[in-house]
């Protein structure tokens, strides 16, 4: 007979060996930081210091966690349809024209009603962008990876094209949108203003509590609807799922426009609440870290919002230190982020006949 | 005599599970040695190891009387010992020869190897009875004589010990008396032949000796002639086993499903279902008989709603359900269906227990109003069906693909008859299901039989297929052969599970 499956504890499973991954990946990259000639626990210490070191800090990591939240979840609920949506990238940057369209047309209307208005134009529309690849794979069989990849493309080209002919104010030299005014989320400094107290300066606005939210909502549509059940039995057992009479081009083409609307609250964050204005390139490589952040929180929402802290760490750790070591450029940082998705999504399973020869507990 | 093998105290541990404890084994040369267990009992496991794909935590294998190690399935052949898997390794593009040369080709230019083969192929084919068209491509030949070549690539690469897993669990009666006859002549050449199986008919047919496993261990080795169906199956199982089901008389009622000339066509436009007719009245079990691979799954599939239909007309409780066929219409209306394939189908292995208890019933408004999911219910539900049809461990948290194959199996049929369907469709209830179970199994059938259900079994066993049906009909290519009663004499429905119908010539 077929030997079992080994199976560990759930700690181990959940808890160690992704840490070990991280270990691994970070020792790795000190090595390359010891290459180039840098002293590597210094530059931890940087990077260590300039993320946790400071309410600045702090506030920008948290900003970064927001956007990875949005897009992690994104690749999350996709692929416990079975489906990999590569673009949340594209997804999150064609949102911010719904955001920007409100934004900056119904100006007139009071902030509790446009700003929400904004909120679920940016999800419509990045559903929309993620709705077409998925007709196009449950009617049409294309696949969706492709298709999503391609959808990239596409966004970025037509944001290029709307953003400079129909957004740009005549006579102004950047290729920006004028600034939205009704739609404005006030930062946190801005919002401590309003009742006194004096914060520094800071990206970091309420959409972080929209992202929690998200993380909530997505745990409850999986785990706590039967829709959700249908999502994740199409995704783990397609024969079961025929078997079980579930409409599985519904699922596929449903499950995509979640996907698609989380990744397009991206552009609440970034084109509502930081930039308030749309601009190119705005989601600035979020869509990709999102499938990281996906793979290390093994597409759990308690996990994502984790996963996504760490990577908003990199992300303002790296910043910090490439301002401190030129010798370490913004490249390198790149290069220590992508050790660890390599380790943490990857090679995800290459510890594990070593965890499960020490954690296995002989019976009878 | 030293015997040709002989395994002493082999022990193998896959994690918590012991799959073999202190096995010993010794099979006598120029004999047929029958191995028989239930599933997970090890004896797949303890082959393995003969055969080199698993390595024996403790433990000695000797060959002619000398100790080896066998580390890989070429130190097997190296010994000699050859291996028939259940599942045929075998390149469907290739033909007969190069399938029997792959592995032995010897150099980088595949021609003298394939002269040598065609030679060789007809030596064997001379000595054995083992006629195959050596240039005839492997995916147009029937399985049986796909075994056939599986036996001559064991044979070609000097295998004096042939181990046969499973062999007759594809073949009809008939195909299946074909092997045993060249089982019997590799007998009297010589070779010594170890053969695999769950089936106490088989043992008994062909095999010299036969030794029994249990949960891991050798319970013992007895000679064929000197024992009896009853003692091996209680070796097997550890008691006594009804293995006859019993059952009253059917009191059928009104028709509850009614079949007029359905035919479904796969995509190259073949009639895998042709003009298929029958109906399945109340209180009666319907069984329809085959060999695996003539049309019954996909007639389930059709009525089961999963496919549709080319023509015909499928009549559920006087409505023709033809076009609106989808499986939760039909739930809805009270069809319930058990499917054949239960890893692939009937469950899903990375659920809890629980969730897989309401596959395909989740719309039900008792586990959640409308868009709501109520966990607590299903959870609840699942305790209930588990207490009820004993399943173990009666964990509703554990995950699907940790319960044993029969108790996996309860859980889809709990499922699906705690539902109280009028028409219950059922595919291979038994199949890799042990002894225990399997008893259980039938007797819920029968009990929702006399509570006045319809029942539509469809099976490979024959003997499931006879011992629980009120009426059997027995499908080849496609198409009804025949409707035989309870009653009817094995060796008939043999016939028309082989495509031959007496009434016809």
């Amino acid at each position: 007979m077929a030997a079992p499956r080994s199976e560990l504890p759930a700690w181990v499973d959940i808890g160690l060996i992704p840490l070990l991954n991280l270990a691994v990946a970070l020792i790795v990259a000190g090595l390359v930081v010891v290459i180039i000639g840098e002293n590597p626990l210094q530059a931890l210490g940087i990077m260590l210091n300039g993320a946790l070191g400071s309410f600045k800090g702090w506030s920008y990591l948290f900003y970064y966690t927001t956007n990875f939240t949005f897009t992690g979840l994104a690749v999350a609920v996709a692929f416990h349809a079975g489906l990999f949506n590569i673009g949340g990238e594209g997804q999150a940057y064609f949102a911010g024209l719904g955001a920007a369209i409100v934004g900056l047309n119904l100006e007139f209307l009071p902030w509790p009603i446009v700003i929400p208005l904004a909120v679920l134009a940016s999800a419509g529309f990045g559903a929309f962008w993620a709705w077409v690849p998925g007709v196009l794979q449950a009617k049409r069989g294309s696949h969706i990876v492709i298709t999503t990849i391609m959808f990239n493309f596409i966004a970025a080209s037509l944001m290029v094209y709307l953003i400079n002919n129909v957004f740009r104010p005549v006579g102004r030299m950047a290729v920006e949108s004028r600034e939205i005014t009704g739609a404005y989320i006030l930062n946190f400094r801005e919002l401590g203003r309003l009742i006194g107290w004096k914060l520094p300066s800071t990206p970091l606005n309420p959409t972080i509590f929209l992202a929690f939210l998200a993380a909530w909502g997505v745990w409850y549509l999986l785990w706590r609807t039967k829709l959700g059940y249908e999502i994740r039995t199409v995704g783990a057992n397609p024969e079961a799922a025929a078997y079980a009479g579930i409409d599985q081009a519904r699922i596929i083409t449903v499950s995509m426009a979640i996907s698609g609307a989380l990744a397009g609250l991206l552009s609440v964050n970034e084109v509502l609440g930081v930039q308030h204005r749309l601009l190119l390139e705005f989601a600035g490589g979020a869509g990709f870290v999102g499938i990281a952040v996906a793979l290390m929180g093994r597409s759990h929402p308690v996990g994502i919002v984790l996963a996504a802290m760490l990577f908003g760490l990199l992300y303002q750790g790296g910043t910090e230190l490439s301002f401190a070591r030129p010798l370490i450029s913004r490249d390198m940082i790149v290069v220590i982020q992508g050790l660890v998705i390599l380790f943490m999504g990857a090679l995800e399973y290459a510890f594990r006949p070593w965890m499960a020869a020490l954690f296995f507990k002989p019976e009878d | 005599m030293t015997p040709a093998i002989e395994l002493i105290g082999i022990d193998k541990r896959f994690g918590s599970v012991h799959a073999n404890k202190d096995v010993s084994l010794a099979i006598g040369k120029g004999s047929i040695h029958g191995i028989i267990g239930e599933n997970g009992a090890g004896k797949s496991t303890l082959m393995s190891i003969l055969f080199g794909f698993y390595h024996a935590d403790k433990g000695e294998i000797r060959v002619g009387g000398k100790p080896v190690k066998i580390k890989s399935s070429a130190d097997a052949i190296a010994h000699g010992v050859g291996m028939v898997h259940q599942h045929f390794m075998l390149v469907e593009p290739f033909t007969v020869l190069e399938n029997v040369v792959l592995g032995a080709e010897g150099a980088a230019l595949i021609g003298p190897a394939l002269a040598r083969a065609r030679a060789e192929l007809e030596h064997l084919a001379h000595n054995y009875e083992l006629d195959v068209d050596p240039d005839a491509t492997i995916g147009e030949l029937p399985v049986g004589l796909q075994q056939r070549v599986e036996i001559l690539k064991a044979l070609f690469k000097g295998a004096e010990v042939l181990i046969l897993d499973e062999p007759t669990g594809v073949l009809t009666p008939d195909e299946a008396d074909q092997l045993f006859r060249i089982l019997g002549t590799l007998r009297d050449q010589g070779k010594t032949v170890i053969l695999i199986t769950h089936k106490l008919r088989e043992i008994m047919a062909i095999t010299d000796r036969v030794s029994v496993m249990r949960r891991g261990e050798m319970v013992g080795t007895k000679e064929t002639k000197q024992t009896s169906v009853e003692e091996l199956a209680e070796m097997m199982v550890g008691r006594r086993v009804l293995l006859r089901v019993e059952k009253g008389e059917a009191n059928p009622g009104e028709t509850v499903l009614e079949v007029k000339n359905l035919t479904w066509r796969d995509r190259k436009g073949t009639a895998r279902v042709d003009n298929v007719s029958f109906n399945v009245r109340k209180g009666e079990i319907v069984g329809i008989a085959g060999v695996s691979g003539n049309g019954q799954s996909e007639l389930l599939d059709v009525i089961a709603g999963i496919a549709r239909a080319t023509s015909g007309e499928i009549v559920f409780e006087g409505k023709s359900i033809g076009a609106l066929a989808d499986p939760r219409y039909l739930r809805r209306e009270g069809v319930a269906h058990v499917p054949e394939d239960r890893q692939h189908r009937g469950l899903v292995n990375s659920f809890d227990a629980s969730e897989s208890s309401i596959l395909g019933w989740h719309f039900e408004e008792t586990l959640g109003r409308g868009f709501h999911l109520d966990r607590r219910a299903v959870v609840e539900r699942c305790r209930h069906e588990m207490q009820d049809f004993d399943v173990r461990p009666a964990d509703p948290y554990l995950k699907s693909a940790k319960f044993s194959g029969g108790n996996q199996q309860k859980i889809i049929l709990a499922r699906e008859i705690s539902r109280d369907p009028d028409l219950l469709i059922v595919g291979q209830p038994t199949r890799g299901v042990d002894i225990g179970a399997i008893e259980f199994i039938h007797k819920r059938l029968i009990a929702l039989r006399d509570q006045g259900k319809a029942i539509l079994l469809v099976s490979v066993e024959l003997d499931e297929i006879r011992s629980l049906s009120d009426r059997i009909l027995v499908m080849f290519a496609g198409k009804i052969m025949g409707e035989r009663d309870a009653s009817a004499d094995e060796r008939e429905l043999g016939l028309l599970m082989a495509g031959v119908a007496k009434e016809a010539a």
